[in-house]
């Protein structure tokens, strides 16, 4: 902000009057004026944006609502889009090596080799909470994210979002220029504005001042509020999460007294239950949970046994989906049943309820394992559940074994409370000075409040956001946000432990983080690197040695032993009667699982993930159950041979308040129960997010902000959505096997069986790459996924293409279910099998895929001329085509936008149009391990080649070696005793082997899965 | 300074004897042959069964030089396949031997045939002397009738026992519908 | 004296007619000649050349389309790979067969009815050819590098990959081609010849005379050219069974069920003749009407051409009666499928339809009356045509859209585009065919008077009932 002061009285005379008829300017012209004038400088900013013509033209280039990037679209409207980003990144004026040194430049930037990328690390945030990351940067390029193995929220994995959130630093679609009501003003402008209100506000002590923002976990952000909380004492701040977790802190306050944040340690649980928790999916700390949970369900030769669990869920979720015994229950009656097992567990009463033989199984085996097992709640149940189940783990004795409570990492206030109250001061007036910092309440806060009106009643406001987006088309002022990836800041993890975020770019659009925001707001002209490191100097990190372990965290990325410790609690029994059960059909809210609350909307790459169950992309749906479906006579059959796309239409109706969408039938869910996502049917997320889905929030109010009475009717219409996968069976082909724990070892399959073949075989003595997929322990999250489309440059293709049945991915987790009403579901990552007797490569007329030394199936696509013979002949259908030149296509990001251009990874081809494509096990990572090994004159060790995929897994279901080292981790995999290839009888020889999904049901409930 | 004739002086060629059916064609012949005329052409609208043996013209070299090309052909494209497949660029497709031989037969028999047939144009056009834009018995009344419906006896001058008169008296002879001199 | 032989149905008397008795060797010269030579077209030509100038203007714009989009314009997919483009490849190239069946091995045969309807069936050939050709081309996904699929020495040093079918139907087709042209020019040198003798035109004199490399029937060419046409036709003749089944060899030689099949090769022979017939007698019976050619182009040579229909039509039929029993036979989970889902799936009324045309609808042409009736003939021919495209359609796309891995099936649906494409070759044809029989003689001149000398006079050395 400092460089809005070099602004100069010149420039404020430049304004509107001057020039009243507008004149296009071309993007030349536009260029051009951007080149004289230092384009990093603000004031060059306000040169050409308080300019008429300028105004006029992006006015022309950004139309406030353009249709979503679906569908067919010209392209010379196409290239002006590109053209304007290319402006604006000129604008931007990003230079790509910070100025202020990072760790481990300090101050030695000539220690960058080009061609070999470096890792930093820093930390991504998803409601607050941390996850540790490495980034990969090229010459300075942000290209890739890994989990940081340092991170207790990693581990070295990730989860889809972090995959995409790389995508979402050069989104050309993030805000760009700072605006008040729409109108591009300097930064000064604002400046001055705000401060001059500020002044004003002293004289009240900020009674007019509200701050607005999301949970947030950073010590420096709260080190600045206790900062202006001195200067403006009655200074009001209010949290507002779609995604809250009220819930838990109220139940912990019903338990305690006092919030408190759960952590678990499912490394040490035999069993699990959990009431309606997706805890391998969602919430804090679930990528750790999910490795935790696999890490006592890897079942080898040396530990053939594994961890029991139980779902009791109101929707479909991934947890549910791994679960060894699940029960589905309408949302309203998971209460009842918590309260069941608490006096079961309590006073051994045998379950009286519906489910009583489930539920005496579980109980008698929850008390089996007092201390080595745990109940979790779902953040989506009420405090009474919470509470229920903080008892039941208090009497199982599980405290201090596998649950610990720590002082929450956010603020723990009430989400709804806050934002209502906050509301009613909008609208009693007394709000003069809003700030919201992030989030985007209009979109999402509960639609009976009408935040969006009362924000209109602040007298003055101010939105710091990525994007100028409902939220902002409501404030005075817009402020462009800085990217977690472009600024210094810091944040927590779920247990705790902090990490340092360090920028790997300068800002692309000259954002401000909230640091930087609330130290302006403060007259604090240091830079945000400074302040962040004083929080944790005042902090005492490292004592007399800052510097050092100052700099040693930065490198290592977790600020050491930070993690809360363990309180140790009493727990007062919840004694309060239950609330019934709802007689009606219910809505059961979700956040997305691809564009979460809708802050990923604008994700081409999250867009395009299937949605696990659904396989489906782009949209929102309607789920309900089978029977549901045929009472209110929707007609989807899922048992075709191809199961099209085509939903019904339906209204559903909540308190009077409806919306419209697909409805979608899916097994396993709960009957009389819909299950809708929050996340879309935006209005202004940009030219990828507008107005795909519809928008759940329309009809979720403060009551029930997690579930609710509904109804819900068909309208007639028809609705097309974009399926990845068309049929559910696996017809008998054995493409999982599923077995028992118990029979773990019995018929030994003889892996010395013949394979005939009228050739000699061809002879692999150096590395033989090859992979082993854990079907056991994958949860069908798509992290894999996410993290192939960012490692390959995988292009995006849109509905329309997905529709055609075009998508790209060379990894997809495949779904399937053997029964419509209680079904079991398996999920089976299939990358390319790399066959050493290749169906593919032997019809392949100009030898574009052939056999590399190592056993790889490589696809050179250059050479490729596009008959699409290999995919016909290719019996996994693994294979992907360029029907057309994707990388300019809509739904992906023009590749001639420098912007977009920076996020390719410089050591995989783009592939143009009418070429073939498909994984290669990551061969430049490969060929990477191998100059290094080349360089130190030794082998490639094992596990020095870690592809995407692998990498991503958070349960580290794929495994990837050579299989020609006797020690490697692959080989031993590959001798596991049911370790099996896909379809075996076609003599392809897969290199990608599996290993099959484990199962470890409660002998007591053997008839009743 | 050399002197270069302008004109050419046209000169008798022969005498062509036309006949309405192949069998009176075919008797001329005979006699023709018999009285020891060598320098024959019979010029018909089809082929007529039996007339080469009877001029003494019956060439059998077609079949030889098709025979030579095919299998030529045929080798060939198996030698083409197999330098690119073991020597030049072998490649682990599909993890097959270099030398698929199996693989390789198709474009063998198709390299085959190929050179046999065109051997079989070129060769039958080259032994016929054509294409021949020109030849002296075009300039014959009537020749035009030979692709029609006239089947024709010619008698070239060079024929060492050609001899203008006696020539046409002969041809006369076997009674043709009508004898033609043909100069050019 | 070229008095035009009036053109009536030859009576059905007992012993087949081949060709009307009134004819002389003058009269077919004229007659044939002059179609090309004097008489004016009939308005049906034009007719028939305005069709097929629309459709080639579709094609032209469908593939200037196509090269600017790229092939993301048709229907196909993952995993329908193959769609129009390869049905359509396989049609064209299928009738393409008759053409040289008829000229090659019934002559070989020594089956004189052949002798009025070989050249017809040649050029038919000639264009269904091209037309197939096309579509490998138009397919690829980068067509502008198609000859990479070539042997040809270039600076990477790179060669095409010989064990792939794809490389193997250059070969077969691009042969193919050549010796059809090749047949089919040698047997218009003599006509040729003939044309430029009665020619009156200079510039048709130049053209025909130019063409007929100075041919002037001379007894010894007329003995080399014999034995040169009947190598042709001995060479044709595995060809023309060579290039369908390396055709086939494109399915056969994959894994995929409904493809990997062994009956392929014969079957798609059969199969080839079969729709090449059906192809001529769709060309044939409005051109010998419109051309007043029922005395050259007579009944029985319909009725023999019907007879061919069926026998083929029996084959091919058998052959899905043997995918059929195989796939239960075989107890493989996939071939099963397969045909369960042709026979049920979301494609059966396509399989139905096909087993119509193919297997049902050609029983007809058991009976003479059927045979010869000119409606019924033109009407089975129509859904012969059909029934093939049908077949290929099945093999190509019930095969792929549901094969072995459950999560990959997908339907295919074709485009705008790809529809306009297909008929657009169709119109390619048309015009090709049209402008045929306007530009050269579309009866074998000397071949006909050769065949009117064997009838004069009551021939020898080959039985007068050929049927047997």
């Amino acid at each position: 902000m400092e460089k809005g002061n070099k602004v100069n009285p010149a420039d404020e005379t430049r304004g509107p009057s001057k020039m009243p008829e507008p004149r296009r300017v071309t993007i030349s012209e536009l260029r051009d004026r951007l080149k004289n004038g230092d384009p990093g400088v603000w004031r060059s900013l306000e040169e050409i944006a308080d300019d008429e013509e300028v105004k006029a033209f992006l006015d022309q280039e950004f139309p406030r609502h353009t249709a979503p990037w679906m569908g067919e679209m010209d392209r010379r409207q196409f290239l002006r889009l590109a053209g304007a980003s290319l402006a604006l990144a000129g604008l931007a004026g990003c230079r790509i090596r910070p100025i202020k040194e990072i760790v481990p430049y300090v101050k030695a930037p000539e220690n960058l080799v080009p061609g070999i990328p470096k890792f930093y690390a820093t930390a991504l945030t998803l409601g607050g909470y941390a996850t540790g990351v490495l980034v990969e940067s090229h010459e300075g390029r942000p290209t890739k994210v890994e989990g940081n193995p340092e991170h207790p929220a990693s581990l070295g994995s990730t989860n889809a979002l972090t995959q995409a959130m790389i995508l979402e630093l050069y989104d050309p679609d993030r805000s760009q220029a700072l605006t008040r009501d729409g109108r591009y003003v300097t930064p000064a402008t604002f400046e001055s504005d705000v401060k001059a209100r500020l002044r004003r506000q002293i004289a009240t002590g900020g009674d007019g001042i509200r701050f607005l923002s999301p949970s947030g976990s950073s010590p420096t952000v709260e080190r600045l509020f206790a900062r202006l909380q001195e200067r403006y004492p009655k200074l009001r701040r209010h949290y507002w999460d779609a995604v809250h977790r009220d819930s838990v802190y109220e139940g912990a306050r019903l338990s305690f007294g006092r919030p408190l944040e759960p952590v678990y340690r499912l490394d040490r649980a035999n069993v699990i239950v959990s009431l309606d928790g997706d805890f391998l999916f969602e919430g804090p700390g679930s990528v750790r949970y999910s490795r935790d949970f696999a890490d006592r369900r890897r079942v080898r030769k040396n530990s053939p046994a594994m961890n029991r669990l139980y779902v009791v869920e109101s929707t479909m979720s991934v947890t549910g989906g791994m679960a060894d015994h699940r029960l589905a229950l309408r949302p309203s009656e998971v209460e009842a049943f918590a309260a069941a097992l608490r006096s079961a567990i309590r006073d051994g009463a045998s379950g009286s309820d519906a489910h009583g033989a489930f539920l005496s199984a579980v109980a008698q085996d929850l008390i089996a394992n007092r201390g080595a097992s745990v109940v979790i709640a779902g953040e989506s149940q009420p405090a009474a559940v919470h509470a229920l189940v903080n008892e039941i783990n208090a009497l199982l004795g599980n405290y201090g074994s596998t649950v610990q409570w720590i002082e929450p990492v956010v603020n723990p206030e009430s989400r709804l409370e806050s934002i209502r109250e906050l509301t009613a001061d909008l609208q009693d007036g007394k709000v003069e000075m809003l700030f919201i910092l992030e989030g985007n309440p209009v979109y999402d806060a509960p639609v009976d409040l009408q935040f969006g009106e009362a924000v209109r009643r602040a007298g003055f406001s101010v939105r710091l956001g990525l994007y100028e987006d409902e939220t902002s088309a409501r404030c005075r002022y817009h402020i462009p946000m800085a990217h977690e990836l472009e600024s210094w800041g810091d944040s927590r993890a779920f247990d705790g432990t902090a990490s340092i975020q360090q920028p790997l770019i300068e800002p692309l659009y000259n954002g401000v983080s909230p640091i930087k925001l609330l130290a302006m707001l403060l007259g604090d002209e240091r830079s945000e690197r400074e302040i962040v490191k004083e929080t944790w100097q005042l902090a005492g990190l490292g004592g007399s040695a800052f510097d050092d372990v100052w700099s040693a965290t930065l490198s290592k990325g977790v600020v050491p032993n930070s993690a809360f410790v363990a309180e140790d609690v009493s727990v007062s029994p919840f004694t309060a009667a239950t609330s019934r059960a709802s007689s009606s059909l219910e809505v059961r809210f979700k956040p997305d699982p691809t564009v979460f609350d809708g802050r990923f909307s604008n994700s081409p790459w999250l867009q395009e993930l299937p949605k696990p169950f659904l396989q489906a992309t782009w949209d929102n749906v309607m789920m309900v159950s089978p029977r549901t479906a045929e009472r209110l006579g929707i007609e989807i059959d899922l048992s075709a041979v191809v199961v099209g796309g085509l939903a019904p239409v339906a209204e559903l109706t909540v308190g009077g308040r409806k919306v419209k969408g697909p409805v979608w039938i899916v097994p396993g869910h709960p009957d009389d129960t819909v299950t809708v996502t929050l996340g879309y049917g935006r209005e202004l997320a940009g030219r990828v997010g507008n107005g795909a889905g519809f928008n759940a929030c329309q009809i979720r109010a403060q009551e029930g902000s997690w579930f609710a009475p509904a109804s819900l009717a068909l309208t007639g219409e028809k609705a097309q959505i974009a399926l990845t996968q068309h049929h559910y069976s696996m017809e008998n082909r054995g493409i999982v096997h599923e077995m028992e724990i118990g029979e773990y070892g019995h018929e030994e399959h003889d892996a010395a069986h013949e394979e005939m073949s009228l050739y000699p075989d061809r002879e692999y003595d150096g590395n033989k790459w090859a992979m082993v997929i854990d079907t056991t322990l994958c949860t069908g999250c798509n992290a894999c996924v996410a993290a192939c489309v960012a490692e390959n440059n995988i292009a995006t293709v849109g509905k329309d293409q997905v529709i055609r049945s075009r998508e790209m991915h060379w990894i997809r987790i495949d779904r399937y279910f053997d029964d419509l009403d209680n079904p079991r579901y398996v999920h089976v990552p299939v990358p390319c099998m790399q066959c050493e007797n290749a169906p593919c490569e032997v019809v392949c007329p100009v030898a574009a895929t052939t056999h590399d030394g190592e056993g790889l199936n490589m696809m050179v696509y250059n050479r490729c001329v596009g008959t699409r013979y290999c995919s016909n002949n290719c019996p996994y259908k693994v294979r992907r085509f360029n029907f057309y030149k994707y990388t300019l296509y809509p739904g992906t990001w023009d590749e001639e936008t420098p912007v977009t251009k920076l996020l390719r990874n410089p050591n995989v081809t783009v592939r143009g149009r009418g070429v073939m494509e498909k994984c290669t096990y990551c061969v430049q990572r490969i060929s990477a391990a191998r100059r290094r090994a080349k360089k130190e004159g030794r082998p490639i060790r094992d596990g020095e080649v870690v592809t995407a995929c692998q990498a991503a897994c958070p349960t580290q279901a794929i495994v990837f070696g050579n299989w020609n080292d006797p020690n490697a981790r692959v080989t031993a995999e590959k001798t596991e005793p049911h370790h099996y290839v896909l379809m075996e009888e076609l003599n392809t020889r897969p290199r990608t082997g599996y290993l099959p999904r484990f199962r470890n049901p409660n002998p007591a409930l053997k008839e009743a899965r | 300074m050399a002197h270069y004739p302008t004109v050419i002086e046209p000169k008798l060629r022969g005498f062509t004897a036309h006949y309405s059916t192949p069998e009176e064609l075919i008797e001329a012949a005979k006699k023709a042959r018999e009285v020891g005329y060598s320098r024959l052409d019979a010029l018909t609208p089809y082929a007529v069964e039996g007339l080469v043996e009877v001029l003494g013209q019956r060439d059998d070299r077609v079949p030889k030089i098709v025979l030579t090309f095919g299998v030529l052909g045929a080798l060939g494209g198996f030698a083409l396949q197999t330098y690119v497949s073991v020597f030049d660029y072998p490649m682990n497709i599909g993890g097959r031997p270099n030398l698929s031989w199996p693989s390789f037969i198709p474009i063998t028999f198709e390299c085959g045939v190929l050179a046999a047939a065109l051997s079989a144009l070129i060769g039958m056009l080259m032994l016929n002397g054509l294409p021949r834009p020109h030849h002296p018995v075009f300039d014959a009344p009537e020749i035009e009738r030979a692709t029609d419906d006239r089947f024709v006896l010619f008698i070239e001058s060079e024929d060492p026992q050609f001899n203008a008169g006696e020539t046409r008296e002969f041809l006369k002879g076997t009674g043709a519908l009508s004898v033609q001199e043909v100069i050019s | 004296m070229s008095q035009v032989v009036h053109d009536q149905e030859v009576s059905d008397t007992g012993q087949e007619q081949l060709i009307s008795a009134e004819h002389s060797n003058a009269s077919l010269t004229s007659k044939i000649g002059d179609i090309v030579l004097k008489q004016p077209s009939p308005k049906q030509w034009f007719v028939a050349l305005g069709f097929g100038l629309i459709g080639l203007s579709g094609l032209l714009v469908s593939i200037a389309w196509l090269l600017y989009k790229g092939v993301g314009i048709w229907g196909v997919n993952i995993p329908v790979g193959w769609g129009f483009a390869i049905i359509n490849f396989v049609w064209w190239i299928g009738i393409g067969h008759a053409g040289t069946l008829i000229s090659a091995i019934l002559l070989l045969m020594r089956q004189r009815w052949r002798t009025s309807i070989n050249r017809l069936a040649e050029t038919m050939t000639l264009f269904a050819v091209m037309c197939a050709g096309m579509f490998p081309l138009l397919h690829l996904g980068r067509p502008w590098i198609f000859y990479w699929l070539f042997p040809y020495p270039n600076a990477l040093g790179l060669w095409p990959n010989f064990r792939s079918p794809l490389v193997w139907d250059v070969f077969a087709v691009s042969t193919y081609f050549t010796v059809s042209l090749v047949f089919w020019y040698v047997g218009l040198i003599p006509d040729l010849a003939s044309l430029r003798d009665r020619a009156k035109k200079r510039i048709v004199q130049v053209a025909m005379g130019f063409l007929a490399l100075g041919w002037r029937g001379s007894a010894s060419h007329w003995y080399r050219y014999e034995s040169a046409y009947l190598l042709l036709a001995g060479l044709s003749t595995p060809l023309v069974v060579s290039v369908h089944s390396i055709v086939s060899f494109d399915f056969a030689v994959s894994i995929i069920p409904g493809w990997h099949t062994t009956i392929f090769p014969p079957y798609f022979v059969a199969g080839a003749v079969y729709s090449g017939f059906a192809m001529v007698l769709t060309i044939v019976i409005p051109l010998r009407s419109w051309y007043k050619l029922r005395d050259l182009i007579t009944i029985d040579h319909l009725d023999w051409m019907a007879r061919i229909t069926l026998v083929t039509g029996l084959i091919v039929f058998y052959g899905y009666l043997t995918e059929i029993f195989y796939a239960w036979y075989s107890g493989n989970v996939f071939e099963s499928f397969m045909m369960a889902n042709r026979m049920a799936g979301p494609y059966s009324p396509l399989y139905w339809s096909l087993i119509f045309c193919n297997g049902i609808a050609p029983q007809i042409l058991w009976w003479r009356a059927a045979r010869r009736n000119i409606i019924v003939l033109f009407a089975m021919s129509l859904i012969v045509n059909i029934g093939m495209w049908l077949e290929r359609f099945i093999i190509v796309v019930t095969s792929l859209h549901a094969d072995f891995m459950p999560s990959s099936w997908d339907m295919y649906t074709p485009t705008f585009w790809d529809i306009l494409t297909y008929v657009g070759t169709i119109g390619f044809f048309l015009t090709g065919m049209v402008l045929f029989v306007r530009l050269l003689p579309a009866i074998p001149i000397a071949e006909m008077k050769h065949l009117l000398h064997q009838k004069m006079h009551g021939h020898s050395h080959e039985p007068e009932e050929a049927k047997a």
